[in-house]
């Protein structure tokens, strides 16, 4: 149980960096759905005290099975939705709403299917700029989507490209306002194997090249390994916690050959895996005996606000 | 010559022309005035007839009769119908009096009500329906009261109307302005509710305004529905305008159609309910393109 406020073991000496987020001891609970069986006014609590830091600048990513609330986490992060108790803080001010400061790019790419791909990335300049003028919101959005390598698809509506083009027109519209923090809630699910590697390796380009701060959330141990300086782990839910977060010593920049060639990597991904099997959620509910039926619909909520869901 | 013939469609079209021509046949068939036949009536009888002037002889074939196409009772034939449009055609902006206008002028007039009645139902719908759709509350507040007003024909409230508005013309657009404003309500406030949460996310991560989220997200994220909305009351309104225009007396071509009964003009009748399928084959064809216009693959 490393607990990150000692922020001493921090990649490429972060430990004097400054502050970027801090995770202050949050609790989501999420009140029952109706037709679970459960009475209502029941409440079922996600996860509890979840406490950690992150520095300016860091790439740290949580990794844990389904129903833990990782999800609802990034959200509460963005401000989409509220913790219980307990508060997230960025730059100094608590969140409270959605902001410019804090992109997400969305594991369904969340892209305006009514848009062009030039027209998805311009909405967000022109929210960050308001004052600019239209060649120079043209001129900006142009910019970015050359560095995504969409040029030439521009006029494309989304639908007409590949998932893989997709999210890099939801990364292109995501880094254009330059925002502090960066939250990808599983930004490569849904882009084919193959695809997914050049794509990581174009984000973590965007990244390096820009000062913001990610926050990551993933199932996939190679990607939390090959992108991030810490990984967080979080036990199951319900009333999941933060168990350890573990530090990532590849140097960078990293490339996926390099990656898997270090010694480091397999003693990450060992560690990482070995604590995933042993919480695997076993058929019987041995490990969480109790609300153990309320684990899978916990994970759709957290997509829709519970009150949403009810009606 | 292979690839024109498919683009155009020309085989469909090709025997849509032939369905239609059998139909044609089959009418005129069925309505072309036959020979007399005189068996089993006396030749006094016979002649009695032919001096009410229900028989005529025949031109071809001396000594027999055929019906009086003038006295038939019969249904009027295609070609019956195609010289009432000629004739009424050849002068369609004509104006002998209260009773008698061209069918241009009726067609204008009827459009007119049309227009307004359902460019006023869409605008109100569409707000109505954004602020059913967005919010939960108004919609559960307002429900009861659409459920009820939803299914009330627009003719009834014409007693109503008439006896508050008093005027024939605003009460024909009220007719179609309340038939057309149900379905697009409808079908708004779905379209609103059921926009994707991710493209209402986006939109306050990236801070929008009201007025750049209505416009940016709101209206193309449910502009399908709205469309289809849209459609719907239009054949609602042009169903209603029907009957409201019989009743007020007023002008139009629903007036015109009684009109023509009135005059037991069976012809006159069948060119004005042509009429009205022409007017709704032309509009809803505009109201397709739009709707291919604003619609999206997710």
């Amino acid at each position: 149980m490393s607990n990150n406020s000692e922020a001493s073991h921090l990649n490429h000496s972060a430990a004097d960096r400054k502050l970027a987020m801090k995770v202050d001891h949050v609790t989501k609970i999420f009140p029952v759905l109706k037709g679970s069986g459960a009475k209502t006014g029941d409440t079922f609590c996600v996860f509890k005290d979840v406490k950690f830091d992150v520095r300016e600048g860091e790439f740290i990513t949580m990794v844990g099975h389904s129903g833990c609330g990782k999800s609802t986490l990034l959200n509460i992060m963005a401000g989409f939705d509220k913790p219980s108790t307990g508060g997230i803080i960025v730059d100094g001010k608590e969140v409270t709403e959605p902001g410019l400061d804090r992109m997400v790019v969305f594991q369904s790419f969340a892209l305006m299917p009514w848009l062009t791909c030039f027209d998805n990335v311009r909405v967000a300049v022109r929210s960050a700029h308001p004052d600019w003028s239209g060649p120079e919101l043209d001129e900006h959005t142009q910019k970015y989507i050359d560095m995504m390598g969409l040029t030439g698809s521009e006029k494309k509506r989304p639908a007409l490209l590949s998932g893989g083009m997709r999210q890099r027109v939801g990364i292109a519209r995501a880094f254009c306002v330059n925002p502090k923090v960066l939250l990808l809630d599983e930004p490569f699910a849904q882009i084919d194997a193959l695809t997914r590697g050049v794509i990581q390796e174009e984000m973590m380009a965007m990244w390096q090249r820009s000062n913001a701060t990610v926050f990551m959330v993933t199932h996939d141990v190679d990607e939390a390994i090959l992108l991030s300086d810490r990984i967080a782990l979080m036990s199951n839910g319900p009333e999941a916690e933060l168990a350890e977060i573990i530090d990532v010593n590849i140097p960078r920049p990293r490339t996926r050959q390099q990656m898997i060639e270090s010694p480091e990597y397999s003693r990450v991904r060992n560690h990482i895996l070995r604590f995933l099997i042993s919480h695997q959620k076993q058929p019987g509910g041995s490990t969480e005996p109790a609300g153990k039926a309320l684990t899978d619909s916990a994970d759709e909520s957290t997509n829709e606000t519970p009150q949403k869901a009810e009606v | 010559m292979k690839s024109i013939f498919y683009k155009y469609k020309i085989g469909s079209k090709l025997m849509s022309l032939g369905l239609l021509l059998v139909l044609l046949l089959v009418w005129h068939g069925s309505t072309t005035v036959g020979k007399f036949d005189p068996t089993g009536k006396t030749d006094d009888e016979v002649m009695l007839m032919e001096m009410n002037g229900e028989i005529i002889p025949d031109p071809y074939n001396d000594g027999q009769y055929i019906n009086n196409p003038e006295k038939s009772t019969t249904f009027p034939g295609p070609l019956k119908v195609v010289e009432k449009i000629k004739q009424e055609f050849s002068n369609p902006f004509h104006r002998k009096g209260t009773n008698d206008h061209g069918i241009g002028w009726l067609i204008l007039y009827t459009l007119t009500v049309f227009a307004i009645g359902y460019l006023a139902a869409s605008l109100v719908g569409v707000l109505l329906g954004v602020f059913i759709g967005l919010s939960r509350t108004l919609f559960e507040v307002l429900n009861p009261f659409l459920q009820v007003l939803k299914p009330i024909s627009p003719v009834a409230w014409m007693p109503l109307l008439l006896y508050t508005v008093q005027d024939g013309k605003s009460v024909a657009v009220l007719v179609v302005f309340l038939a057309s404003l149900w379905p697009t309500v409808a079908n708004t406030a779905f379209g609103v509710s059921n926009i994707r949460n991710d493209y209402l996310r986006v939109a306050r991560l990236l801070q929008f305004g009201w007025f750049r989220r209505f416009f940016t997200v709101i209206l193309p994220g449910a502009a399908p529905s709205i469309v289809s909305g849209l459609r719907i009351s239009f054949v609602s309104a042009l169903v209603a305008i029907v009957p409201a225009e019989m009743l007020l007396g007023e002008l139009g071509v629903g007036y015109n159609i009684w009109m023509e009964w009135n005059n037991l003009d069976i012809a006159g009748v069948m060119f004005a309910v042509l009429v009205f399928g022409a007017m709704g084959f032309i509009l809803d064809s505009l109201l397709d393109r739009f709707a291919r216009g604003v619609s999206f693959v997710e």
